[in-house]
């Protein structure tokens, strides 16, 4: 499928609606090299999403999706360009953040319970706080019953889902996932899908999604931004016009499927994938 | 559990207490039958008698030389595991102090014993320098590589959440390094001993390696045997009590894990 094809079909990459009041994340020519004449990951990369917004970055290994997102999490520092959350630009860590890494990083010698309280145990807060909404996501995530359980006792889907219970025990407005469910098995990858939606849904935070699965992408996103292998470009922005709550058959319909069409046309086009 | 389960928890409980009695019986059994002399191989028997015949004595010179090793590990606990935070935490420590320690390892370290009695007398200090020499090694160098075993996703994770650097250590780099410092700790506490009976060989008048050098002098093959059956059991019982306290503080580490 080439671009002649898509535009007939009237489902070229759509100009982004003019940016709405409230803008949660906004990245102004973000760039990041290693090193002097070191690997550019980063060129110019300008992004802005909005608040309560699901936004997907989406490419190959190697394109700066992570690192634009550890950028966010004022975990690396850009050479180039800023990045502002709420306004303020990010130096440090921004507070009310919760962070989804691809490995869970659970703590082995802290129950499920315990791990959730890491971050309230680092800022020596009394537990009771936050008691009542632990347990009320350990029951959201199916892990109720699992609070005095350890990391090691837990499977691979259930040890995520405690990761990603312990970001969000603090509330945060804004979280941010690193290929959170990269190394689950298919099945479990779709359950996954299906409960990140659901609480997205229920709480509307803002949730900066990184993956390299295309259909998981353009399921879960309002937004699906795709870029381009080294230097990490923005090669594309796609608004994904799908109504909500999103059923696991969605995939099997047309505009689904167009989507992705679009998307895999464009790594066509970058020569990342080789079609005979 | 059922039975057989039960069975084989027992079996695996008393096994290697009856495989020592069972030694004791056939040394016993052999050195009656082929009328082996008293000083090249005494029987179980007169070892006991040995023991018996002075029990205050040697528990006095066993309890000096416990003490002894006790004061140098210890010593060698606290220096190793700060020098090993140290030397994680300061880049330049590591390029320096740390390949010096990583070389200074391969230096048979008995072979200076001589030099401490020089340095420190005949009294407590020179053992202690040397137990404390000797099980130092295993427990910087396993301290070094437990502290620097954390994942930086996991520290990631950490800054994320705004903790601090102490914080971090506390809650992540210190409980992930103890089972590799219980490891070098292990390793040091039976090698504390061995450079305690060292020091006492080179120079002292009291400890169990004092009676050994000395029933050798008066060929008191017995007296010998039986210092090295009470070694033997005071390195089984150190062994085993670091074992119990690392079950204690590190229940999560997978080689503590039972089999279910």
């Amino acid at each position: 499928m080439n671009a002649s094809v898509l535009e007939a079909l009237s489902l070229a990459p759509k100009v982004a609606a003019a940016p709405p009041a409230a803008v949660h994340i906004e990245a102004t020519g973000v760039s990041k090299q290693y090193g002097a004449k070191g690997v550019l990951a980063l060129d110019q990369v300008s992004l802005s999403v909005r608040e309560g917004e699901f936004l997907s970055i989406l490419g190959p290994s190697g394109c700066g999706k992570s690192t634009l997102l550890r950028c966010v999490a004022g975990l690396e520092r850009p050479t180039g360009g800023e990045i502002r959350v709420h306004g303020e630009p990010v130096r440090k860590p921004p507070a009310n953040m919760g962070v989804v890494f691809q490995r869970d990083v659970l703590l082995e010698w802290r129950s499920i319970l315990d791990n959730m309280f890491l971050q309230v145990d680092f800022r020596g807060e009394p537990r009771g706080r936050y008691m009542e909404r632990a347990h009320e996501l350990l029951d959201l995530f199916g892990l109720k019953g699992f609070e005095k359980a350890f990391p090691a006792q837990l499977s691979g889907g259930m040890r995520q889902r405690a990761a990603i219970c312990r970001a969000l025990l603090a509330n945060p407005d804004l979280l941010l996932m690193d290929e959170p469910f990269g190394a689950l098995d298919a099945l479990t990858r779709d359950q996954m899908n299906l409960e990140l939606q659901k609480i997205w849904s229920a709480s509307r935070r803002t949730i900066l999604f990184v993956t390299h699965s295309i259909g998981e992408a353009v399921f879960l996103s309002d937004r699906v931004v795709v870029m381009s292998p080294r230097p990490g470009r923005i090669a594309m922005t796609l608004t994904i016009d799908l109504p909500r709550p999103r059923r696991m058959m969605v995939r099997e319909m047309p505009e689904f499927a167009l989507y992705c069409g679009q998307i895999r046309a464009l790594f066509g086009d970058m020569g990342l994938l080789k079609d005979e | 559990m059922n039975d057989v389960s039960r069975l084989r928890r027992a079996w695996d409980m008393c096994a290697p207490t009856a495989t020592i009695i069972l030694m004791f019986v056939v040394w016993q059994v052999l050195v009656e039958a082929f009328h082996v002399r008293q000083v090249i191989l005494p029987a179980p028997s007169a070892i006991l008698e040995a023991l018996a015949a002075q029990p205050g004595w040697f528990m006095q010179e066993g309890l000096y030389t416990m003490l002894t090793m006790l004061i140098g590990f210890g010593l060698a606990v606290v220096v190793g595991i700060l020098l090993a935070i140290l030397i994680v935490e300061v880049k330049l420590l590591e390029n320096t102090l740390y390949a010096l320690i990583a070389a200074l390892n391969s230096v048979p370290k008995v072979a200076i014993a001589p030099l401490f009695v020089i340095w420190l007398g005949t009294g407590y200090g020179p053992k202690i320098a040397i137990a404390f020499l000797i099980a130092f090694f295993p427990i910087v160098i396993d301290s070094v590589l437990g502290l620097k075993s954390v994942s930086k996703e996991m520290l990631d994770l950490a800054s994320s959440m705004r903790a601090s650097q102490l914080a971090q250590f506390w809650r992540i780099r210190l409980p992930t390094a103890l089972p590799s410092i219980f490891a070098g700790m292990k390793v040091g506490i039976s090698l504390a001993l061995v450079g305690t009976i060292v020091g006492e060989f080179v120079a002292s008048d009291h400890g169990l390696g004092y009676i050994i050098l000395t029933a050798q002098g008066t060929f008191e093959t017995a007296q010998i045997f039986a210092a090295n059956i009470l070694l033997g059991a005071a390195g089984i019982v150190l062994f085993w009590g670091m074992t119990l306290l690392e079950r204690r503080c590190v229940p999560w580490h997978a080689s503590q894990r039972r089999e279910a």
